[in-house]
């Protein structure tokens, strides 16, 4: 799995963080984005592919701009703390799923007449 | 994507609900909660002990990828084959104490069945902790600066 993707990953860094905090007020270019940090600009732009690809950023073209603006749809979800546990249950029953689909009891074969 | 698994957890209190309906006959889903070989693999834990009668006991340990072994354990308090297990659950070494869990099996067809785990736990505060464990674990408690921004959006 593409690390860089992770959600929570993406939060844990100081920079995307600011960066999320003022593309919440207004939608920002990235040229915006960039002139309030002293972080040269690739590196803005790469934090800006980040928050992208995980979906905390939403692009909209307009004309020749790009601008960025929040998911906040994301944001909550992520926000919602349950979020990680429930996972973590549907994860577990996902597997038991799987495993009793193949399921075939010692005791049973050939022993059931079906 | 739909979510198979749900909880419902309502603030301030000290309890949750996690419902499943699983693509399998109940026979075979009570099975997987039943059988110690199968509780390993899909738990992910070592099953020690597995007693399912009432007074029996369990106890599973689990090693984590640093290699440190988390302990849990509990008390079996009803074991009714496809219908129901009462059992109390602890994690060892922890400050979040005993849970309560009544886990429900209810035929919905021939080939789909529903599991219903009611959980107690002591108060809403533990509850909210352990809930908060999964995340905590992985993330670096990204939770509280997500809440900073989801603050400032409010406002702005």
């Amino acid at each position: 799995m593409n690390l860089r993707r992770d959600v929570f990953q993406a939060l844990a860094d100081p920079t995307r963080r600011a960066i999320l905090l003022l593309v919440a007020a207004q939608s920002m270019t990235a040229g915006a984005i960039a002139s309030n940090f002293d972080t040269a600009r690739p590196t803005v732009s790469k934090h800006l592919q980040i928050l992208t690809e995980c979906e905390l950023l939403k692009q909209e073209i307009n004309g020749r701009e790009i601008f960025y603006h929040m998911n906040a749809k994301k944001m909550k979800e992520v926000a919602d703390f349950i979020e990680p546990f429930r996972k973590m249950w549907e994860e577990r029953f996902n597997k038991l799923e799987t495993i009793m689909k193949k399921y075939k009891p010692a005791s049973a074969r050939g022993t059931k007449n079906k | 994507m739909e979510q198979k698994t749900k909880i419902n957890a309502e603030d301030g209190r000290q309890e949750l609900r996690i419902t499943r309906e699983f693509d399998l006959p109940l026979d075979l889903l009570f099975k997987a909660f039943a059988e110690a070989e199968i509780v390993e693999q899909w738990m992910g834990t070592k099953v020690l002990k597995l007693e399912n009668k009432k007074h029996g006991s369990y106890e599973f340990v689990t090693t984590d990828p640093k290699g440190h072994k988390h302990g849990f354990n509990g008390t079996i308090h009803e074991f009714i084959p496809e219908k129901k297990i009462t059992r109390t659950f602890e994690m060892e070494n922890t400050p979040f104490g005993v849970q309560l869990e009544f886990l429900e099996f209810e035929k919905v067809s021939e080939d789909t069945s529903r599991l219903n785990m009611h959980i107690v736990y002591r108060s809403p505060e533990l509850r909210d902790q352990v809930l908060k464990l999964p995340f905590a674990q992985g993330i670096n408690m990204a939770h509280n600066r997500i809440q900073d921004i989801l603050g400032k959006l409010k406002k702005s």
